[in-house]
């Protein structure tokens, strides 16, 4: 047996100790997890630590990011395997600030939670699974290779899992099955259309399928990519596939909702838009007839569901569809600023929809109830909760000078360049944009106006009052403090959107033209 | 499901395959095997301990809790991965220590420390679960 | 041989969707795992099959003495088992509690999370 020459497979030069920003945030998460579920039992422990490495992986993104700001994408592939051998996890602007507001939404929620969680909660494992959620979730984001995404979408999956049965109760448990069932098909769904990519393509890092794609058969990889935007479709909740989100989302206690709709439908939009613009953009162009109809129905459907809603937490849950179907616009819409305008929403999205969800479970613990009917004469009780919600549904709805208002405006501004240029499908999708910003408002400001600006409940007299509950002060401390935070956030963000317009710009022209991506990994000669 | 006969003959099987799976287990690297499949022996051995001697006494012969054995497991996974951060390569790259003891040598390596991981998670999380299902049928 | 695979993937999804198609959860729950096989026998398939040895390298050489079998297809399946099997048992306990708490194996009657007579929505406003 003679000795052949192999080209080499390893990486041969050191990596550099500051590489590691990259693989440390998701590594932190897992490790914070673990220790969690094994000190779940001590109290007040569990919380401090889940904040402490929280604040750990916030500081390593934020110096992720600065690098990606300066060098362009990072990547770093594992075992020391040249790339389209080893697992690859290549971060770029969208990933690293998408990761970045999921963890800083996680933060606030661990704080949050310790206004709402009794002594009775303790050892359930709420924090062990949050830490896990957002492992699995940056995961999501900072991953550069296919099969790894997959991975990491089953874990934020088993997470999610542990987090909407938390407590155990027989609603819950109805939401769970839904939730369950529904989620676990599509991350199969994607894994079928994963394989379909390693058989026609023979690889499943990103970078290189990217390169691969182009000489491709054309028709099959269409054929994929609809399969994909069928299984991220259905992860995001867009329209024909979005029943399990309002069926899901209301059952858990607050804290619970509010992280999921902050992270979970974004990563699979997050996913969409990585696999259609980025690596079969010749597929999305196919697809864009699909694309635009999905996306309009999206944002028309979702407001009305929300205006014909009377539990309140459901109509949240029809808000956030109708983010879901702005996004899905920004990728229908053939030009970098719709990728931007679509990317920078997620980001506002990740960021409002959970303050929203947060706001929601003050107002239901202050009212002791979830029917919008039975509510009313908060204002008077709690001027602070009502300008948070009054704040978040501008925001929701994209009135300036909310965070909402910049990414519609990128969306607009990309659509009407499109209309203009003769493409009346992309027209609709503006008349369509605006609708559902008014439709939004509408739904916004009816529950409003119910929640706290009518004095009593539905049918009451003029003067009979709702009885409401006192918050004691750790809810209002942790609970509220923690609310007023994010909008805060959300407000500063907005009134100063010039380092987010920057980054979704670059983001978008590196996911266009995708050469300094594939050039981090360090594939570029490869590529034909 | 408690009668005499599996009793008296369940802690026979338990400990064979406990026994085996620590085997499985360390097998695993060049030779089928491996910390899930082992993982999976050790908890199905304590799925009959539960269904021969109750789950009560399950969970005590456990010492601890199934779902920490399961979090020390990702720990242990986890850390076996960051280990490489010391020979300045990227993350889990794996490193050997080859321990000579007079006339075989026993070699170590973090790949092992990652499937002891993966060992200690299956056994704890299909316990919790086995145990789970069981405490449900006893009530 | 390839395409013999091919029709036993149609013909394990195909039964999968009609099993998902059900009302009754444990019949679902039978149709995702049948589902999942399905793809997991795609996944093999599209690494191209070979009837050769299995990927080892033997001790005292650098690289596999002939030709050997796609290793990665079976890496992938492997892990797509192993999340496949976690998922499996969880939705199992989930459909058990379900029934206990429920006592509904019927997804037509779990209707606690959407009511069925849920009320219209107030005119006001």
């Amino acid at each position: 047996m003679d000795h052949l020459a192999l080209p080499t497979a390893m990486i041969e030069t050191p990596t550099v100790l500051a590489d590691w920003v990259i693989v440390l945030p998701l590594v932190l998460a897992l490790l914070g997890a673990a220790l969690l579920l094994m000190l779940r039992q001590i109290r007040h422990v569990p919380a401090l630590i889940a904040g402490l490495v929280v604040i750990a992986i916030i500081a390593c993104e934020v110096a992720l990011l600065q690098r990606i700001a300066v060098e362009g994408p990072l990547s770093m592939t594992m075992g020391k395997w040249l790339p389209p051998f080893g697992i690859s996890f290549t971060a770029d602007i969208f990933g690293a600030g998408f990761a970045l507001a999921a963890a800083l939404v996680t933060l606030i929620v661990i704080i949050y939670a310790e206004g709402e969680r009794g002594p009775d909660e303790r050892g359930d494992g709420f924090h062990a699974l949050v830490l896990l959620l957002l492992a699995g979730v940056t995961g999501a984001f900072l991953t550069g290779d296919l099969f790894n995404l997959y991975v990491w979408f089953e874990v934020m999956l088993i997470a999610s899992f542990g987090l909407i049965v938390t407590g155990g109760r027989p609603l819950q448990l109805d939401g769970a099955v839904k939730y369950g069932f529904l989620n676990f098909l599509a991350t199969t769904l994607f894994l079928l259309s994963l394989g379909l990519i390693y058989g026609l393509l023979g690889t499943l890092n990103m970078a290189d399928i990217i390169g691969k794609a182009t000489t491709a058969n054309p028709a099959a990889l269409t054929g994929i990519a609809a399969l994909l935007l069928l299984a991220f479709g259905m992860k995001a909740a867009a329209f024909p596939l979005n029943a399990w989100l309002p069926a899901s989302y209301h059952t858990p206690p607050a804290v619970i909702s509010a992280l999921f709709a902050g992270l979970l439908t974004k990563v699979g939009v997050y996913a969409l838009l990585r696999a259609l613009v980025q690596l079969l953009p010749a597929s999305r162009d196919i697809l864009e007839p699909a694309l635009l109809l999905v996306a309009i129905a999206t944002l028309l459907i979702a407001p009305l569901g929300a205006i014909a809603e009377t539990n309140l937490r459901r109509a949240i849950g029809f808000l956030v569809i109708g983010g879901i179907g702005a996004v899905l616009a920004g990728i229908a819409l053939p030009s970098e600023g719709g990728v931007a305008g679509a990317a920078l929403y997620v980001f506002h999205a990740i960021l409002t929809m959970t303050a929203l969800y947060l706001v929601a479970g003050l107002i239901e613990r202050r009212t002791g109830q979830r029917d919008t009917r039975l509510m009313g004469g908060l204002y008077a009780a709690s001027t602070p909760l009502s300008v948070l919600f009054l704040v978040l549904v501008l925001a929701t709805a994209g009135v300036p000078p909310f965070l909402g208002f910049w990414p519609k405006l990128l969306l607009l501004d990309a659509g009407l360049q499109q209309a203009l240029a003769g493409d009346w499908a992309d027209g609709v999708l503006v008349l369509a944009l605006l609708a559902n910003a008014v439709l939004t408002l509408i739904a916004g400001s009816r529950l409003w106006a119910h929640v706290f600006w009518r004095s009593g409940a539905e049918g009451a007299s003029e003067h009979e009052t709702i009885t409401l509950r006192t918050p004691g002060a750790r809810e209002q401390w942790f609970g509220l403090g923690a609310s007023v935070v994010l909008t805060a956030l959300i407000v500063l963000a907005g009134l100063w959107p010039n380092l987010l317009f920057e980054g979704a710009r670059t983001g978008a022209a590196d996911l266009v033209d995708p050469a300094r991506y594939i050039a981090a990994v360090g594939l570029a000669e490869a590529t034909p | 499901m408690s009668t005499i006969i599996f009793r008296t003959i369940a802690p026979l099987i338990v400990a064979i395959m406990l026994m085996f799976s620590v085997y499985v287990c360390l097998r695993g690297h060049n030779e089928p095997g491996g910390g899930f499949i082992g993982g999976l022996i050790a908890a199905s051995a304590l799925a009959i301990w539960g269904m021969a001697a109750g789950v009560e006494t399950a969970r005590k012969a456990l010492w601890v809790d199934p779902l920490a054995l399961a979090g020390a497991g990702v720990f242990a996974a986890a850390l076996s991965g960051l280990a490489s951060v010391f020979t300045g390569s990227p993350f889990m790259t794996s490193i050997w220590l080859y321990l000579d003891l007079g006339e075989t040598s026993v070699p170590l390596s973090t790949p092992m420390i990652f499937d002891i991981g993966v060992y200690f998670v299956v056994l704890g999380t299909i316990t919790s679960i086995a145990l789970a299902l069981q405490s449900g049928e006893e009530s | 041989m390839d395409y013999a695979l091919a029709v036993l993937v149609g013909l394990f999804i195909a039964l999968g969707v009609y099993l998902l198609l059900s009302r009754s959860i444990i019949r679902m729950l039978l149709g995702v795992t049948i589902f999942g096989n399905g793809v997991n026998l795609l996944i093999f398939t599209a690494g191209r099959l070979t009837r050769e040895v299995a990927p080892i390298v033997p001790a005292g050489l650098d690289q596999p003495a002939g030709p050997i079998a796609n290793p990665l297809p079976q890496a992938l399946i492997l892990t797509a088992i192993v999340i496949g099997f976690a998922m499996f048992s969880f939705l199992l306990v989930l459909a058990y509690r379900a029934y206990q708490e429920l006592d509904a194996d019927n997804t037509d009657t779990m209707r606690l999370a959407e009511p069925e007579d849920a009320p219209r929505p107030p005119l006001s406003y």
